[in-house]
Parts: C-alpha cells; structure tokens; sequence
C-alpha cells in the first residue's frame, strides 16, 4: 500500500464510504483556499497600500459597519452548516451498523489485537477479510482504551473496556492495510499495529480453509454454557428452570423486577453475565453468582454468541458469501446499553 | 517607526522612582503586593517551564526522524510527550498572557493602583510555584506516561508512573488560575478610572474579563476529576475503572468539560492582545469594537458547549456526536469574525512594520490555518478519520503556538519598553518573528498531510513511509527553536543595554503609555480621567502629536 511517490501526499482509499471522507476533505480545504485567499490578499494589499507615510499619522477614523458584520458573519454560518451536514451524513454511514454484514470479534489487549472470525479462524494483528462484503466488527478489551483504526478505510472507533462498539466497513480493493491503535495504551502503544488483508472472494473461501480447525464462537459459547461455567444447570430447558428462560429472547423486551424493562441486546446479555443482581428478569430470585474474573472477554463474546443463537440469530456460522438473513430494524452502534435496535 | 527616543522629554530629567527600584532585596520581591513585580516573576518562572517543555518537544521531534524508536526507548517517549504536553499546557499556556501581560496591564489599562486583592494576586503565584515544583519533583523522580489526558483506566488502574502526584501538582495550580480569573473580575468591575466606562475599555481587557469567566467556572471541574480520580487510585472506589463498577468514558466528560474550555483560556488572551497590536500599529480605531468585544463573551460562553467534539469515536452515542458537531460549528462564527474585523481595521491605516506588528500578521495566517482545520475536525464524518491522528496535533499546535505563542511574543515586544524601559533591537526582533513564523510552518504543516495518511499521535515508531514529512517537521522545529531562543538573547540584553525607551515610543492614547517606563509603584503620579474613547489616536487623544513628528523628524540625540 505504499504510494508511489517520494513524499506520500495521500493514502489508498479502499472501503465503500472512504471516497465520501475524501471529498469530504476536498471541500473542505476548498472552502479553506477559498476563505483564505481574499483575507491574505487583503492583509498584503493593506499592509502595502497603507504603509506608513508619515510618523504618528492619524488616519480618518472607521467605526465598523453593521452591514459587513451582518454579512461575515452570516456567510460563515451558512458554510459552516454545509460542513456540518456533509460531515454529519458521513458519519452516519460510518457509524451506522448494516444487519446483513460479516461478523467479526476484536478483543484488543496491551499491545495486540485478538480476532476471531464467525467460523472459528483466529488471528493476532491480522485481519483477513473478503472484498466487496461487508464486515462489523464487535469489539471490546480487556484491559485499557484502545482504536481500531483502518486509514485506508477512513474509519476508526475506540475500544471501550467494560462494553461493546462496533465498526463495520466494506473493502473494495484487495491489499494489505494499516491497522493502527489509535487510542493511547500505555508502553508498547506503537507497537500494536497489524494489518487489514482484503483478499478476493476465491483466496479468502481458501484462506479460511487453510486455516478451519477451531470451534466457532457459538459452539465455544456451547461448550461453556453446557460443561466449563455449568450455566445449563438453571437456564436449560425453557420455563420452569430456576434461571431465566434463554430461548427466543433477543431483540425482545424483557421486564424486571422492580418494573423497567429493557431490548435484550449483546450488551445486556453481557452485563447479565457480569452482573447479574443489578437486572433481575421478573418472576426470577436474584440467585445468580456473578461470573466476573471467572470468563474472559473473549469467551464472553462467545457466550453472547451462543445465547443469540439460541433466538436463531447467527445461529449457525454464517459463511460470508451467504449472509444472515436480512432484519428489520436498525442497529444504533453507540447505543449506550438499552436503545440497541432488537432483530 | 523607529524607536522615537530624542523627542521625550522624559528622557531628559533623572530616572524617577519606578516599580524596579522599590526596593532590591530578595524579601522585596518575594513579598511584593506589586501586580508588576508578581507579572515579573510570573514571566520569569514560565519562560523556565516554556524551556522545558520545549526540550521535551525537541527531544521528540529528535525521536521522531527515524521510524523506528532508537534514540529514545519507547518508555521514554511516552514520558516526553506526556510531560511536554503538561509543561506547556498547564504550566505555560494557560498562565502565559493572563499571568504575565494580564497581571501587569489590567490595572495600567483601566487607570487603578493595583489589582483589587493584592494578596491574593501573590497567593495565586505561590500556589503557581507549589503546583510547578510538585509537578518537577514527580518528573525528577520518574514522570508520568499517560499522556496529558490522562484517560481512565489506564492512568487509575495501569500506570506505574507519578500520576498522582503530577495530578496533584495540576490540582494546586487549577487554584492559582481560579484566583487569577476572580481577581480580574472584581478589578474590572471595581477599579475602573473616572470615565473608563465598559466600552471605553481596551479590547485586551474584554478578552480578559472572557478568560476569567471561563477560569472560574471550568477550573474547579478539573479540580473534581483530579480529585475523583486520586478517590479511585488510593481508595479504589469504582468511578472510572470499568473492572470496578465505573465508566471510562464519565472521565473523559468531565477531563474535557474543563479542558476545552481551557483551550480559550489560552487563545482568548491572545485575541486581545491581538486586538491591541493590529489597532495601535495601524493607528486606526479598531473595527467593530462591540462585535470584538462580544465575540470574546460568546466564545466563552460556547466554549462550554463542545466539549463533546473530543470524543466523537469514544463510545459516545451518534446523537450526541450530531449535537457536538453542529455546536462546535457555531462557535466558529465568532472567532471568524474577529479575523475579519481585524483585517478591516488595516484598511485605510498608516502601517508599520515594527516587530508586534510582524508577529501579528503572522498570527493572522497562523490563526486562520488552525481555525478552518477547527472545520475539518469538527465535521463529524471527516474526524472519524482524523482524530487521533497528526492532523489533530498539528491543528492544535496551530491554535495553540502558532495563535497564543504568537500572539504572546507579539505582546511581550509590544510592552516590553514599558515593562521594562527599554527598547530591544527592532533588527533581531524582526529577524525573530520571520524565523518563528517559517520555522512553525515547516514544522506543523507537513503534520496535517501525515495526518490524513493516518499517521496516529503518541507513537514513538512509524511506518516507512511516513518518514520524509517527519524529516521536515523535524527540521522546521529546529528553525522554530533559534527563532524561539532569540528574544530570550536579544530581551535580556536590551535591560541591561538597551537604549531608553521613554514613556510612549509609539504615541499610543492607551493609558498604560500615559505613565512613565517602567511605571511607578503605584501606577500613576495621580489618579487618571478618561475623556477619550478607546483607539482614539488623534488630536482627541490629548497627546501632543504635532511635537513627536517633529522630534521623530529629528536626528535622534542620545
């Protein structure tokens, strides 16, 4: 990806919405050039035209206008506003997740990225994706604040500990791209970095061969909730168990004791894990230990991962040339906790 | 103009009484209830942590000309960034104008004897040196790492370096800058001459009313997250540290609800002083005086309202992202306004090209460069790309050196003769000005193309390709080092060997130059009338201009 000249001016632009960002930029430092030339041109000719002639001169005095004030100020507003909603269309098509994407799980750690594909591949500061599909990446750390940051993309988002955000992106040219942490993180922050390789359709079914082997993150999430964490005990089995029925619940709303409600969504089904007092589902003793210290983030992605395949959400790997089924409603990627948009 | 020495007959009698001369030992100056004296020292102390701080710049500027991370091991990097960003934000920029120029010109300017509470004024420079010394004890003895913003958890929970004490250092100086603000505040309100009436007042002073407004109302925010995060390091008490019960993102919340608005009360200074400088060397009335005036209120005011723009790919919801956006384009307006007015009022004046002057057209293009980035940044679908990137370091450095650098230096020569009775080399002056301003673009510019290439901030190793624009910028910041190093020499020298610089070298109405350089104690022989306007620069002024032509036209007598 290294560009051809001697001093690299601009970067490869490789995603669906990146040309959006570029002329986004362009207007800018149009608008810039613009706005610049008429107030350098002015000082010059006023700084020259109206040099000192005399010492201690006393040129007629100007109070203002109102008219100019009225008219620089209201120009600048109006373009501003165009910035604004340029920047604000783009920003939705950045941080707008699709429902039809390629899913991907980043947990990012000091100093390395940790991925994992839906059909199990892992990878450290490498990303393998196919060109022309749409990927989301759902991402958390394990420690401090990190970015996954793609320039070539035009996108980035931080790395919150403690929650879930997402980044999604469609690569259109195949390449290997910077990944960069962009969020300071302590000691080696430079050293994490890595690379995007945007493959096409064929050498990625072929990547993904050379590399099967590992359980999928539901059947890991499997694995967990049956035999290593022992949660079937009170949640299998639908109604009558002790814990709360699992089946058929994303997306849908779930009631608590004490009267609020909330979408069941990736983040809830984490926080019920990790804090499982604080939403006690109704009709339900709070008897559930908390699991915090005891899984790891990347187990608890596939724990989330097998408990929204038991609603038939992801259930099975989804292969990226036949993504999931299409959903309905909208996917807010900064939902705080409790807005997320149910499928 | 030349230095009009020979015509003032101020040069002619004995060197009178001043500030300087009450009294000469050490207790006199530490004890000083003097606003001058306390301006003194307060430029002497930040001109140290300016020093330092640029050694940490010059030191990563050094690191950086080579893409890997070998004449500074990371570790080290990570402490010279952090440690350049605290000395300069906390410890330089912020009490650069006000501390220094504002301390010394207020009272000057709106005809008074003093600031209003002396004691306090002296106080806040102790608690300035308090803060600083604690804060230089953390650096000797180890340094800190997490970056002058300090994000949770890594600076609660992750960093073994003296963050607490760093913080504490800062919490203590947070005072020295809330003392200050309160103090102008009742100065301006109070203190004002007979006939000084709020729109007579010079444009240095509204910006310095702005400034307070935003020291006394967002310093005590960072107080609280300092104080918040010391709570969590010490007692362990989940507030920010997810693994606790608390929320990362709440930090940054409250870090930039203060620290924001602490980027005005860096530049706004600045927009005085600029104000005063482009007015007097055009000796034409500023243009748009109220719009000037008001436009340093709203940016306060506003100033409050965008902290958010910060956090656009922090985790923070879309619609607040929208929000942010749209209102840190509202506070574009007012600072587009000011440059428009300050170009307006060249228009038709009699310009010279004395070294304040210099700087402050060179503040006008180094401004513009950093606001219209302002654009690019607060557009919300280009900064996902940007933020955290070059761009975002070399837009700041833009604002912050290229606008409130500047414009302090433009202020130091601007009042330096009557500071300190002097007058520096006009020569090296100009030179200064001309190398800072070449050298500040070849070191920033080249920033904002690494930028869009993605090139992220606080990485002590880069990709390959990134090297030949680090190379400039590092040789641009070497330039802008001999520029910065030259009025240390060249001011220095004009104390003990400049020539006289009389009381008003460059027949200015202002009242700061109706009394003697330096000023007296007590300011002036006797309590000053206003009769005049501001920026009135004519014969309505009272000053005998008809007499300085003639002795400018004079060969000088010295």
């Amino acid at each position: 990806m290294q560009t051809d000249s001697w001093i690299p001016l601009f970067p490869e632009s490789a995603s669906s919405f990146s040309w959006q960002v570029d002329a986004l930029y362009f207007y800018l430092i149009g608008i810039s050039v613009a706005f610049m030339i008429p107030v350098v041109a002015a000082i010059f000719w006023f700084v020259v035209r109206y040099r000192e002639r005399e010492k201690f001169a006393t040129p007629d005095e100007i109070h203002g206008s109102i008219v100019l004030e009225t008219v620089w100020s209201i120009i600048p507003f109006v373009i501003s506003m165009t910035i604004f909603l340029g920047g604000a269309v783009v920003y939705y098509t950045q941080y707008r997740m699709p429902e039809d994407a390629m899913q991907v799980y980043v947990v990012g750690k000091q100093w390395m990225w940790k991925i994992q594909h839906e059909t199990g591949q892992r990878e450290i500061n490498e990303l393998h994706v196919p060109v022309n599909t749409k990927v989301k990446l759902t991402m958390t750390t394990e420690d401090v604040l990190h970015d996954f940051s793609i320039p070539a993309f035009r996108t980035k988002a931080d790395v919150v500990p403690g929650r879930y955000t997402y980044l999604w992106f469609e690569a259109t040219k195949p390449g290997t791209y910077h990944l960069f942490c962009a969020e300071y993180c302590g000691l080696n922050h430079s050293g994490m970095i890595g690379s995007v390789v945007v493959m096409e359709q064929n050498d990625f079914e072929s990547w993904l061969q050379g590399n099967a082997s590992n359980l999928t993150p539901v059947e890991q999430g499997r694995d967990l909730f049956e035999n290593k964490l022992g949660c079937a005990s009170c949640h299998a089995g639908g109604s009558g168990q002790r814990g709360a029925v699992l089946e058929n619940i994303y997306g849908k709303e779930v009631k608590f004791v004490g009267g609020s409600s909330t979408i069941v969504d990736d983040e809830y089904l984490r926080n019920s894990i990790l804090n499982p007092s604080s939403q006690v589902v109704e009709g339900y003793q709070p008897i559930m230990p908390t699991f915090k210290g005891q899984v790891t983030e990347e187990q608890l992605i596939s724990l989330v991962a097998y408990i929204k395949s038991l609603s038939g959400v992801d259930a099975s790997a989804t292969a990226p040339s036949a993504p999931a089924a299409p959903a309905p409603a909208p996917a807010n990627n900064m939902g705080s906790n409790s807005n997320q948009g149910g499928r | 103009m030349q230095n009009a020495d020979g015509f003032n007959p101020s040069l002619m009698r004995e060197p009178k009484d001043s500030y300087l001369t009450n009294g000469y030992s050490l207790k006199s100056w530490l004890l000083t209830k003097d606003h001058k004296r306390i301006a003194l020292m307060y430029l002497i102390s930040i001109s140290v942590f300016f020093f330092m701080g640029g050694l940490y710049a010059a030191a990563i500027r050094l690191e950086l000309l080579t893409p890997g991370s070998d004449l500074l091991q990371t570790a080290t990097y990570n402490k010279a960034f952090t440690q350049h960003g605290i000395l300069m934000i906390f410890f330089f920029l912020i009490p650069s104008i006000p501390a220094t120029l504002g301390n010394f010109l207020l009272p000057l300017m709106i005809g008074a004897k003093d600031l209003a509470l002396p004691r306090i004024n002296l106080l806040s420079l102790y608690l300035y040196w308090i803060g600083g010394i604690l804060t230089l004890y953390a650096l000797m003895q180890g340094g800190v790492d997490t970056g002058w913003t300090f994000y949770t958890p890594y600076s609660t929970t992750f960093s073994n370096s003296y963050v607490m004490a760093v913080g504490l250092g800062i919490f203590i100086n947070g005072f020295s800058s809330i003392l200050t603000g309160l103090n102008f505040i009742v100065t301006i309100h109070t203190m004002r001459a007979p006939g000084m009436t709020w729109f007579r007042l010079p444009l240095f002073v509204w910006a310095h009313y702005a400034t307070s407004l935003v020291m006394i109302l967002g310093t005590p925010v960072v107080a609280i997250t300092i104080l918040l995060l010391a709570i969590e390091r010490v007692v362990k008490v989940g507030i920010f540290d997810p693994a606790i019960g608390g929320d990362p993102i709440l930090f940054q919340h409250l870090f930039w609800f203060y620290s924001h608005p602490a980027v005005y009360i860096m530049i706004l200074p600045g927009m005085g002083v600029i104000s005063e400088v482009i007015s007097s060397f055009s000796r034409k009335k500023i243009f748009g005086y109220e719009f000037i005036a008001f436009s340093s209120i709203a940016i306060a005011v506003f100033g409050f309202l965008v902290w958010g723009h910060h956090m656009f790919v922090s985790g923070q919801s879309i619609y607040a992202g929208l929000v942010f956006s749209f209102l840190t384009m509202v506070v574009a307006v007012p600072s587009a306004i000011k440059v428009f007015n300050w170009t307006a009022t060249m228009y038709k004046g009699s310009i010279s090209y004395d070294t304040p002057m210099l700087y402050a057209i060179g503040f006008l293009g180094l401004f513009l460069v950093g606001g219209l980035t302002g654009l690019f940044l607060g557009s919300v679908g280009l900064t996902v790309h940007l933020t955290d990137t070059y761009f975002v370091v070399a837009h700041f450095h833009y604002v912050m050196v290229g606008g409130q650098v500047i414009a302090y230096l433009a202020g130091i020569h601007f009042w330096w003769p009557k500071m300190t009775g002097k007058m520096y080399s006009e020569f090296w002056g100009k030179v200064s000005a001309m190398l800072v301003f070449v050298g500040f673009n070849l070191t920033f510019f080249p920033q904002f193309i690494l930028g869009y290439q993605g090139m992220p901030r606080r990485y002590a190793s880069y990709p390959a390709e990134f090297q030949v624009l680090n190379i400039f910028s590092t040789a641009g910041a070497s330039v802008l080092g001999v520029g910065l190093l030259m009025p240390v020499v060249y001011l220095t020298h004009s104390i003990f060997a400049g020539k006289p610089a009389g009381d008003n070298p460059w027949m200015l109405p202002g009242l700061e130059w109706r009394t003697q350089s330096p000023p007296p104690t007590l300011n002036f022989d006797e309590q000053p009338v206003v009769t005049w306007e501001a920026y009135e620069f004519g014969e309505e002024s009272g000053l005998d201009l008809e007499e300085a032509r003639r002795a400018a036209g004079r060969p000088s007598v010295v």
